[in-house]
């Protein structure tokens, strides 16, 4: 992987025993049914915007194996007892591990009037959902950074477990967004229960990271904040959902802010934009962790064929269905430039 | 108009749910350059970071509080445009899923010799953003029940506080305030010195609010109209009632919301008066007034008998120090003065 940069200095990463899976059988199967549902989303996704059925395409195929955990962990519901997510764009395995269905990403792409995130209005990926705390995601990158300690001191002053979840990617943290995350995150006497998060593809378009950013590791410019951190193996699902396990159990309990750094992989590249063709090369995550549970005998390959063979079925069924869905009306563009009355 | 807008914000955190007043230097001990924010209960001093501030109000909101944050000069907003924008545009990207009931406040305009980063007007670029409403009184009174509406507002209210206005007295009283003035300042102005045992005694405040949207005509008139906002406002009345001497009697509007905006109000004076005049101090081109002049032209054309005007700052990058470059980049009294007197001599 000489693209990358060569010198690129690795972080030392979490990661969990291979001989030893400490999550039990229900939960590795639960999570490698929902990272195959979203890659299939995402590859369904890809197909549709080839097809001209969508006019962009931008998701997270590749990170299913840290953002399907993230989603398992988090407390759904609406308000400060719940947990808040700021996300990025790559986040569909997240919100399928919440409990979302795939229909709604299939609107957004085809931007029909029933997209449920933005009314046809917004890219695919675009998720939002205020009954979950699901901040709205949006194309500026690192944005959610300055927001999340938002929720978080509400989260703080309300008491309770809930926490405020932030993720983005690594070229972001250039930004100055981030920086202004971790000193809002940490101001003495007023530490916020946030676990900030960065996917650590080591992309930002086309330009590596290797040749922009210095420092070894992004977790570590927590440490300066006095703030505790960690990088896990994104790549690896049952160490992701171990370290995610981790530091959400110490953000909830401290109420103190947690950076957590994912090393993952961009298998469609950045966008549709960059051809969302198949990156040769990157890790992948879902047949790493399929050759595990093989290997353990947790799930038989024809099992784990099977789960795909119906994601894929039925994704496609939902797709074809959403293509002959109405697109919005040119009078909806009115609609809900302030807050309409129920 | 301090005072007024200190009390607006102890009522609101009293009476309408706010529940953060923040900022750098808000807290206290200072309570804010200006002392707009001394004493007050919810406030607090933020980190000097204005992408911080607006994007922490966000997700405040979003967590069902309910924020006034503010900018301490508006020179500073620039760096936190897109998170203005993304303020203004979450309920619509949404489509109604989230909306961000959050105020903020910054002040505006010259006044005060603030030179190149203390002077800069913001109703221009404010106007730019979808999605906000946008207010800006010129009387204690009208700050009061402005910054009420802002704080009871379901959506993002930017609330423009003319920083030359900020020591003017009322001529009408808030409600519930003393009627004597020194009275009141013993009451809720922080003391010189150690103000760490210091609480303000707040008068019994009374519901009032300024409906965001509606504009008052403050001196009638039938020879032309004269449309301004914030700190040229009290300059278009002087030079009103300057004129009146000399037989021409201007009507002046105080727009009081620039977004959304009282547009019957403007065309009822324009269709008595046929002229009009709209003055304010930001630079001149792109000015949320020549949106107004064209609205007038397209709208009022056959009802106008003379060419509609803008008097606005002047497009230059900065406002000089030196009192003659202040007073020579944004619309003094003689040069509204001057141009009433100008368009009330056109004839058709």
């Amino acid at each position: 992987m000489s693209e990358r940069g060569p010198n690129r200095p690795r972080p030392q990463l979490v990661r969990a025993e291979a001989g030893a899976l400490s999550l039990d059988r229900e939960l590795l199967v639960r999570m490698h049914a929902l990272m195959v549902k979203a890659r299939v989303l995402e590859e369904r996704l890809i197909q549709m915007y080839k097809a001209g059925h969508g006019y962009f395409w931008i998701g997270g195929p590749g990170e299913e194996a840290f953002s399907v955990p993230l989603g398992l962990l988090m407390k759904k519901g609406q308000g400060p007892a719940f947990d808040y997510l700021h996300g990025h764009y790559r986040q569909a395995g997240t919100l399928l591990a919440l409990g979302e269905e795939p229909l709604g990403a299939l609107r957004q792409m085809k931007n029909t009037a029933s997209d449920p995130y933005s009314g046809g209005r917004n890219f695919a990926g675009h998720f939002t959902k205020r009954a979950w705390n699901i901040a709205p995601i949006t194309s500026p990158i690192e944005v959610q950074y300055v927001i999340a300690p938002g929720t978080a001191m509400a989260q703080k002053r309300f008491g309770g477990d809930g926490i405020t979840i932030v993720t983005g990617g690594d070229a972001g943290t250039a930004e100055g967004d981030f920086a202004s995350c971790l000193v809002w995150s940490s101001r003495p006497g007023n530490e916020l229960p946030i676990l900030i998060i960065v996917t650590h593809n080591q992309w930002g378009i086309s330009t590596a990271a290797s040749t922009q950013q210095g420092p070894k590791s992004i977790a570590d410019r927590g440490k300066a904040f006095g703030m505790r951190t960690a990088s896990v193996d994104g790549n690896d699902a049952v160490s992701s959902y171990l370290a995610l396990q981790d530091a959400f159990a110490y953000v909830r309990s401290e109420r103190k802010p947690f950076v957590l750094e994912a090393m993952v992989s961009r298998l469609y590249g950045h966008s549709s934009a960059s051809g969302a063709n198949f990156v040769p090369g990157e890790v992948d995550c879902i047949a790493s962790f399929e050759e595990l549970l093989e290997k353990k005998g947790i799930l038989s390959r024809a099992a784990m064929d099977q789960v795909r063979e119906r994601w894929t079925k039925e994704i496609g069924e939902l797709a074809r269905q959403v293509r002959d869905e109405p697109l919005p009306g040119p009078e909806s563009i009115w609609r809900n430039v302030y807050k309409e009355k129920p | 108009m301090a005072q007024a807008i200190r009390m607006a914000l102890h009522y609101a955190e009293e009476h309408l749910g706010v529940t953060d007043i923040f900022g750098e230097d808000v807290g206290p001990p200072l309570g804010g350059v200006f002392t707009v924010t001394q004493g007050l209960k919810t406030a607090w001093n933020s980190p000097l970071d204005e992408r911080g501030i607006i994007g922490v109000a966000m997700g405040l909101a979003m967590a069902g509080q309910r924020p006034v944050a503010e900018i301490q000069f508006c020179d500073y907003i620039y760096n936190t445009i897109d998170l203005l924008k993304m303020a203004g545009n979450t309920c619509w990207t949404t489509d109604g899923d989230w909306n961000l009931p959050m105020v903020v406040k910054t002040p505006v305009g010259s006044g005060i010799r603030g030179s190149v980063y203390h002077s800069h007007s913001f109703d221009a670029t404010a106007t730019h953003i979808p999605g906000w409403k946008i207010v800006m009184p010129s009387t204690p009174l009208d700050a009061y029940g402005l910054m009420v509406s802002a704080c009871q507002d379901e959506n993002p209210v930017m609330f423009l506080e003319p920083k030359a206005l900020l020591r003017v007295k009322g001529e009408e009283p808030i409600p519930g305030e003393p009627t004597d003035e020194r009275t009141l300042s013993k009451m809720i102005d922080a003391p010189l010195g150690d103000r760490s045992k210091w609480k303000p005694e707040w008068p019994a405040l009374q519901p009032y609010a300024v409906p965001i949207g509606k504009a008052k005509v403050v001196r009638e008139g039938d020879a032309l109209s004269v449309v301004s906002y914030g700190r040229t406002l009290p300059l278009c009345v002087r030079a009103a009632a300057e004129l009146a001497e000399a037989g021409i009697h201007a009507e002046v509007i105080d727009l009081r919301s620039l977004w959304p905006y009282d547009w019957e109000a403007i065309r009822a004076s324009v269709e008595k008066t046929g002229k009009v005049l709209f003055v304010n101090e930001d630079t001149e081109v792109t000015n949320f007034g020549e949106h107004l002049l064209r609205r007038t032209v397209e709208d009022l054309f056959y009802q106008l008998e003379a060419a509609p005007r803008l008097l606005a700052g002047k497009f230059i990058p900065g406002i000089g120090l030196a009192d003659a470059l202040e007073l020579a980049s944004v619309p003094q009294l003689g040069d509204i003065t001057e141009a009433i007197r100008t368009l009330a001599a056109a004839q058709p």
